[in-house]
């Protein structure tokens, strides 16, 4: 009985899981000893989630467990080093400004384009929910550009913020305002590519308030509409209240999202490494990668792991204290 | 028993929601028209940029780079960028490499996560909810935070500047596994309990009732790993060197500052790179627009 998982899991594991299955369950059509059903049950079980799990170990437990000895040797990408240096590390990595520096930008980074990201985006669904003719041009324009690759996002804003030929210079010299160069500048790149997340991924948070927006029963409108209740009104008394859980989900969601920061800052300013940039995952890829100190980028995924997990447990704690108020 | 006479009790006919006008709604009230105006003027700011790179990418070089605000340049529009990127080899090579390389991560991570999704929402076998949380646990892991484990991992098994490389670390995505048992748990049982006393096997059951049932869903799933594995660029950035193994995205990031101002050329790239997506949203858009608004996942 005890044996059966593993054999189990040896048999998925051969690539004609579907017929080994099969062979396994055709005896079924025999009167059933409630032993032998139980164990047929355990390596079917088996068979099936053998192909998941043996890639679920492997793809993610083991890199897990493995990142972590990782971070407490002096591994290099070059296949030198893997002493273990114990919490050296994340010792250094902890006394490193450029670390917090990072980590700072990432926090900076995740305010600044969540409020916009949730705001624009409920803006976006209630206008569309209000049933204007046109649904289909609202929901390419708004979503379209979530679909488009980091590449081609950090291509097309580059050349819109470029400091002499760019369409947003355009805009300020049209209302008489200094060129401004974006990316190159220090105090506004990471504006810039605040901007172009916005344009980028709000489409994914319109399409889950649209979502939300369309199960509020309209009975409660029609009910307000006799009541004498105006559209605002029924803005504010009906359909802000109830989206308060789709908004804490957005709001989650996005949060975690936004602490991934990489793809757009990283190829925006075209690989260079600015002090006002630098997010915490990009800092991780220089060290790891450019700087070839495996050991020292693991210590600093697990800072971020930490600050992912400590972040998300917050927005649960939360969530869930206020539930108990309600 | 059949499942055709049965997909209609289990999955009512999909309705697309009508968009209902709220009550106090008048047609053409003035609020009414202040909305239509306000969306008009946020959807011409959203498609500005892409419009605007596409009008770039049929200007000449020097009307591409003179700067002025026009939408057609002063030689007229042309081709020429775009002839001239795709009579750049790679770019045909690229775009097959992010084609197979994504049809086969869709492929493998639908397999395996339906079959162990119906194994936790079915099946009965010892450690069934702990082992579910613990794949559920794996959901909130930033797979950026793995990039130089796995990284060397690659490196031991020798699959850097791999196909296999590049796609087996894509495959797991625990997420998923969630969603479709989610789904799969809304089946009704008495359906399989029917085909189980006609004498299926559980795989049997699975293949030719519980699968063709869940279309919806597997649409969804099998559309959002598509576009998350082919805008995907981390991984696929650290783990090909090969110029000739490169996906789109990472193909496109390396000659960027070969191309540097050729700015005709270079928005020519992104509109041809995003094509395919665009095509893709055209086809599926009630699938994607679905799939968002129940399961709430997405790529980035």
């Amino acid at each position: 009985m005890t044996t059966a998982p593993q054999t189990a899991r040896a048999t998925g594991a051969a690539p004609t899981t579907g017929a080994t299955t099969r062979a396994i369950v055709t005896g079924s059509a025999h009167p059933r000893r409630v032993g032998s059903k139980n164990r047929r049950e355990q390596l079917v079980s088996w068979a099936f989630l053998a192909p998941f799990m043996i890639a679920f170990v492997l793809f993610l437990v083991w890199p897990i467990i493995h990142g972590i000895y990782l971070s407490f040797t002096d591994q290099s990408l070059t296949g030198t080093g893997g002493g273990f240096v114990g919490v050296a590390n994340y010792v250094e990595a902890l006394s490193d400004p450029t670390m917090w520096r990072s980590m700072g930008n990432t926090l900076w980074f995740t305010v600044l384009s969540t409020v916009p990201l949730v705001l624009v985006a409920l803006v976006m669904a209630v206008l569309v929910d209000r049933g204007i003719p046109g649904q289909w041009l609202w929901r390419l324009s708004f979503f379209m550009p979530f679909l488009l690759a980091s590449t081609v996002i950090s291509q097309i804003w580059v050349w819109i913020f470029n400091p002499q030929i760019g369409a947003a210079n355009n805009i300020l010299k049209a209302f008489g305002m200094e060129p401004i160069a974006w990316l190159q500048n220090a105090d506004t790149n990471m504006y810039a590519i605040v901007i172009a997340t916005v344009w980028w991924t709000v489409g994914f948070n319109f399409l889950l308030y649209l979502a939300a927006l369309q199960n509020i029963p309209a009975q409660q409108y029609e009910a307000a509409s006799l009541d004498g209740a105006g559209p605002w009104r029924q803005l504010w008394s009906i359909t802000i209240p109830q989206l308060g859980p789709a908004t804490v989900l957005i709001v989650m969601l996005q949060v975690l999202a936004s602490l991934k920061l990489f793809d757009q800052a990283y190829q925006m300013l075209n690989g260079v490494s600015s002090d006002t940039t630098r997010s915490i995952v990009q800092y991780m890829y220089e060290a790891g990668f450019v700087g070839y100190r495996f050991g020292f980028s693991a210590a600093i995924s697990y800072i971020f792991f930490a600050l992912i997990v400590i972040i998300g447990v917050a927005q649960a704690l939360v969530v869930s204290r206020r539930r108990n108020l309600r | 028993m059949t499942v055709t006479a049965t997909r209609s009790i289990a999955v009512p006919a999909a309705k697309e929601k009508a968009h209902p006008r709220k009550p106090g709604d008048r047609p053409f009230g003035p609020l009414r028209i202040a909305a239509f105006a306000v969306l008009l003027l946020m959807a011409i700011g959203w498609l500005l940029p892409f419009l605007w790179a596409v009008a770039t990418a049929f200007k000449t070089e020097n009307d591409a780079a003179s700067g002025s605000p026009t939408w057609i340049g002063e030689s007229g529009p042309t081709a020429d960028a775009f002839t001239a990127i795709l009579s750049q080899g790679n770019v045909w090579l690229w775009a097959w490499n992010s084609l197979a390389t994504s049809v086969a991560i869709t492929a493998i991570t639908l397999a395996i996560s339906a079959l162990a999704a119906y194994a936790f929402s079915r099946l009965d076998f010892r450690g069934r909810k702990w082992l579910f949380a613990v794949v559920i646990a794996g959901i909130v892991v930033p797979p950026q935070a793995l990039i130089i484990p796995l990284f060397y991992q690659m490196l031991a098994f020798n699959l850097v500047d791999t196909y296999w490389g590049l796609i087996l670390p894509q495959v797991v995505v625990p997420a998923m596994v969630f969603i479709l048992k989610q789904f799969f748990d809304g089946v009704p049982i008495e359906l399989e309990d029917a085909a189980r006393v006609d004498g299926a096997g559980r795989f049997r059951i699975f293949w030719s009732i519980v699968l063709p049932l869940s279309r919806p869903i597997l649409a969804a799933v099998a559309i959002f790993v598509f576009i998350g594995a082919w805008n995907n660029f981390l991984w696929p950035f650290l783990v090909i060197n090969d110029t000739t193994l490169m996906t789109l995205p990472v193909g496109l990031q390396t000659v960027i500052s070969a191309y540097g101002v050729q700015y005709a050329q270079v928005m020519a790239q992104a509109v041809l790179a995003a094509l395919p997506l665009i095509a893709v949203f055209l086809v599926f858009q009630k699938q994607i627009v679905k799939g968002v608004a129940t399961t709430g996942f997405g790529g980035q």
